[in-house]
């Protein structure tokens, strides 16, 4: 039992924080500018992608740096030459723009590296047991990702304490229509944000493919569940953002770990009162809890946990 | 004469900012009242406690008698209040007949109905066309909305307010912004729309509200300071020092 | 003409395209694609109630669509053995009570806020369903869905529904009875008040009108002709699963209905056609048809808001006084660098995924465009690569002309 919970934990925090990376991302574009990305999920999965291309080619560690950078690149250019036109058409066009792009960027990973899943594997580097506890190994690649995703969250945190761009970030986070007023360039700064947020993404991808699968769906399995994240959270809150991370990698680790059934607990006497219900698994289930999280936050509390904004 | 409206120690505060501190006022039915008082005073304020559109944190407010603190802005015009916004609200992508319809439709009763055609309405119809000729936008009648000059969308939100046939009347500055020959004709158009009716006005041009107001209270810190004849405002010595002095340039 | 005796006029010749649109196209792909695109009106038209109609943009429509399909097969397999004397065309009557009842439940949650907040409350539910039906296997029958078979119903006045043909006339005939309520329901108290929560919610409470109440009537109306769209749909494939009820085919008619034109009651008409053609003629001959599916919605909402039905309309004035012909010359000059982009950019897409993807089992050698070349030379790429950007940069040379010929034409348009 403890050996459960122990792994659960540090594979719940792991997959907390690889949702934190993108959460972060997607917050900051939402407070600044008002969009609710769709296709941010998509640019996880290109960094997977490139990080897979990279590697195989050159090595693991170039594409570990090279392709966030690329997947930022893109964002950036898919902000200046897309997203920016659509902005006067209003919300409702961006939510659609970015809709639009989330599906055409998983068709054209399908197109470019086909439907099956490819083979982007952890680096012989990296391909060793960490530590042993209660006869089980963890593997040095979970630490690695776990130890990327904390620098990076340190890292935010420098930026938007320390430095003019993130007290300017900081600003629009608590006052969003103040940027404009306060002088300065907000397309630069609009696409500098969309771009990073991209590349955190992308780098949130790089590591996460050789872990999880990298294939055509999995921004589309992944995509929903950020918005979980940051809706639970609070829109516009990025401590809330983390806060929600953690919590739902951890419902969803626990869940699946635990993987027991109400006639489990109940007995026979679950199957008569829930019918064929009463054998679903808490691991059959979990899937479907972020959903009814979000779903229940929206409704007793729209700002969810840590926000103050609606919309 | 009974009062349309009544207003008991009204209190708003926004977080720890008190915005409106105890407001104490009685609007009798069929008088023309005009709040004045300086920016930020709490006017927009208040008429957005009255209206339903923010909850007041504490007092009771009565409509006719009726208590209506706390309920929701349709509730509130359903018991017949109708009010008019400082910036222009209306339904933009709709015909300038559509948005007086839309104002006209609860008052006779057809709620929510799905099972008859609005064209048939024979009532709605002839009541928005009324109000078209009232507010002097029959010529625009099939023009969308958002594309009229800014005067003639402070007359169809005018128009809009008035339609429901509501016999309380706010007006949130309703002759902002406008040139003076505008001015004229909006004021001209409130004096007949009022008619019969009580009306509640913030306004910020003097000439207009002493020309208009059979009373008027002055709104100064969230409080009332004095209510009044235009005479007795403009004798008042508290007013003066408090608000006239400055403005009568 | 007044505007009764257009719409009159309108719905007359609708029912009669509808009525002989198998005769001039008698081939069963045909029969098949106009029966798909009988449900597809349905279900666009419905989804624009929210969308178009209610200003309410739904990122989980097909839950209605999903659950009034399978209540229906359900409902067709139970009264199939039962023998009961309910004939196949009142079927969709369940489908839309289904999408009533589920309307009503889920929407007095979901509409309780508007905005992004109904967005997310929309994708909420839509994936918390799609993941419930693969848990509930007995109702969503699992991988296999739940197949039916309308012939084993009560016959209709001796129909038994076997054959296309008959299906598409009981598909024609729903899609009729909807379109027309659907548009009667744009022309009430409750229509225009949907319109007007949509322009702008606030003042819509001023006027006395609870704009959660407008929300939740349009839901519900909505998501029970999305029931009887989906219940049409389990009759016309005998089979209802999973995949009906899930984010795809909520996002297919968000793009198809967005297409159309959601600005103008035809609108989702027109997008709702358009798909379901590409997507039945496309699907044969490329792989890619999903992707210039997605490239067209995002062209469209770049360069076109108000869809295929906002192009027309805005042409409209200008064909009636004649002046459209001053346009003519520009569009022309136009089309060339058009479609040399668009051909460039096909034949990149094309040769990209097949030298990527398929050239390993089946070798550089491709056709495309009735052309059969190897992929691997370099000159199909040069050919294709110029197109695209020749095409471009032509379009972006055309470009000033077309606005300008587009300005004086829509000027001379408000003179007349």
């Amino acid at each position: 039992m403890l050996q459960l919970i122990t792994f659960s934990t540090l594979n719940g925090v792991l997959y907390g924080m690889l949702l934190f990376m993108m959460a972060s991302g997607l917050t900051l574009i939402f407070s600044m500018m008002g969009v609710l990305n769709f296709a941010h999920a998509s640019f996880y999965m290109i960094g997977a992608y490139f990080g897979f291309e990279i590697s195989r080619r050159i090595g693991f560690w170039p594409g570990f740096i090279v392709a966030p950078l690329l997947v930022g690149v893109v964002g950036a250019l898919i902000e200046r030459y897309g997203l920016r036109r659509v902005h006067k058409f209003g919300h409702v066009a961006e939510l659609l723009f970015t809709f639009g792009l989330a599906f055409v960027i998983e068709e054209l990973v399908n197109m470019i590296w086909g439907k099956l899943p490819v083979d982007y594997r952890v680096p012989p580097s990296l391909d060793f047991v960490a530590f042993r506890l209660f006869d089980t190994t963890y593997p040095a690649y979970r630490m690695f990702m776990l130890a990327t995703a904390i620098a990076m969250f340190a890292f935010l945190i420098l930026v938007l304490k320390r430095t003019r761009v993130g007290l300017i970030i900081q600003a629009s986070l608590t006052h969003p229509n103040m940027v404009a007023m306060l002088g300065h360039d907000v397309p630069t700064v609009f696409m500098a944000v969309f771009g990073v947020g991209a590349a955190l993404a992308g780098l949130a991808g790089v590591i996460a493919g050789p872990a999880l699968v990298t294939q055509p769906a999995m921004a589309a399995l992944l995509g929903p569940i950020l918005f979980v994240v940051i809706v639970v959270g609070g829109l516009g809150s990025l401590g809330g953002a983390f806060v929600a991370s953690l919590l739902i990698g951890l419902v969803q680790t626990f869940a699946v770990a635990i993987n027991g059934s109400l006639k489990d607990v109940m007995g026979p006497v679950a199957t008569t009162i829930f019918g064929e219900l009463g054998g679903v698994t808490l691991a059959q289930i979990a899937p479907l809890l972020p959903y009814l999280m979000l779903v229940l936050v929206l409704i007793f509390k729209p700002t969810g946990l840590f926000g103050n904004r609606e919309s | 004469m009974s009062a349309a409206l009544t207003l008991r120690d009204v209190r708003k505060n926004f977080g720890p900012t008190a915005i409106i501190r105890g407001l104490e006022l009685e609007i009798t039915q069929g008088e023309r009242h005009a709040i004045i008082g300086p920016n930020g005073a709490g006017k927009s304020t208040m008429f957005h406690l009255i209206s339903g559109r923010i909850g007041v944190t504490s007092g009771s407010i009565e409509l006719k008698g009726q208590e209506i603190t706390g309920l929701a802005p349709y509730e509130i015009n359903r018991r017949g209040l109708s009010r008019s916004f400082q910036v222009t609200n209306i339904f933009p992508k709709l015909s300038v007949f559509e948005n007086i319809r839309c104002g006209v439709l609860w008052s006779l009763g057809y709620k929510y109905s799905f099972w008859r055609f609005v064209d048939r309405l024979r009532d709605a119809n002839e009541r928005a066309e009324q109000v078209l000729d009232l507010i002097g936008l029959g010529a625009r009648r099939e023009t969308p909305a958002g594309i009229l000059t800014y005067a003639e969308q402070r007359a169809l939100e005018i128009g809009i307010t008035i339609a429901g046939g509501a016999d309380v009347i706010m007006l949130d500055e309703p002759t902002a912004g406008m040139s003076n020959t505008e001015t004229e004709q909006a004021v001209a158009l409130i004096r007949k729309v009022s008619e019969g009716r009580t009306l509640v006005m913030v306004e910020h041009d003097m000439s207009v509200v002493f020309g208009l107001a059979d009373r008027i209270s002055v709104l100064v810190y969230g409080q009332i300071i004095a209510t009044g004849t235009p005479m007795e405002i403009r004798a008042n010595k508290a007013v003066r020092e408090a608000y006239l002095g400055e403005e009568a340039h | 003409m007044s505007e009764t005796i257009r719409t009159t006029i309108a719905f007359a010749l609708f029912a009669i395209a509808l009525a002989l649109a198998p005769v001039v196209f008698p081939s069963g792909l045909a029969l098949t694609m106009m029966s798909l695109m009988g449900v597809m009106i349905i279900f666009a038209l419905s989804y624009n109630m929210l969308l178009g109609q209610t200003g309410l943009l739904s990122f989980g429509h097909a839950v209605y669509y999903g659950l009034g399909g399978f209540c229906a097969a359900h409902a067709m397999n139970y009264v199939a053995r039962n023998k009961l004397g309910v004939p196949l065309p009142a079927i969709p009557i369940v489908g839309a009570v289904a999408g009533l009842f589920f309307g009503a439940l889920l929407g007095a949650v979901s509409t309780r806020r508007a905005g992004t907040v109904f967005s997310m409350i929309s994708l909420g539910i839509g994936e918390l369903v799609a993941a419930f039906a693969g848990i509930q296997r007995s109702f969503f029958g699992g991988e296999d869905g739940i197949a039916t078979n309308r012939v084993k119903l009560a016959p209709f006045f001796g129909y038994k529904f076997g054959p296309q043909i008959q299906v598409y006339y009981l598909i024609a005939f729903w899609c009729f009875v909807c379109v027309a309520l659907m548009y009667m329901l744009t022309r009430t108290p409750f229509g225009r008040m949907c319109n007007a929560v949509r322009d702008n919610p606030e003042r819509a409470e001023f006027v006395g009108y609870s704009t959660q109440r407008v929300r939740f009537q349009a839901f519900m109306l909505s998501a029970m002709f999305a029931g009887v769209a989906g219940a049409l749909a389990a009759i016309n494939f005998e089979l209802m699963n999973s995949q009906a009820i899930g984010a795809g085919t909520s996002g297919q008619v968000l793009l198809m209905t967005f297409v159309g034109g959601i600005g103008h009651f035809f609108g989702p008409i027109l997008g709702a056609m358009l798909i379901t053609f590409l997507q039945i003629s496309l699907s044969d001959i490329t792989k890619a048809w999903m992707l210039y599916f997605g490239l067209l919605f995002i062209l469209v909402v770049m360069f076109a808001p108000g869809g295929i039905a906002g192009f027309l309309s805005i042409h409209q004035p200008l064909l009636r006084n004649g002046r459209i012909f001053k346009l003519a010359p520009s569009y022309l000059m136009a089309s060339v660098p058009l479609v040399a982009l668009v051909l460039g950019m096909i034949a990149l897409i094309e040769m990209a995924h097949h030298m990527l993807v398929e050239a390993a089992s089946d070798g550089a050698k491709m056709r495309l465009f009735g052309l059969a070349f190897d992929g691997a030379s370099p000159l199909p790429w040069l050919v294709a690569a110029a197109l695209f950007f020749g095409g471009a940069f032509g379009l972006k040379l055309v470009w000033p002309r077309i606005d300008e010929a587009w300005a004086v034409a829509q000027a001379e348009g408000k003179k007349a």
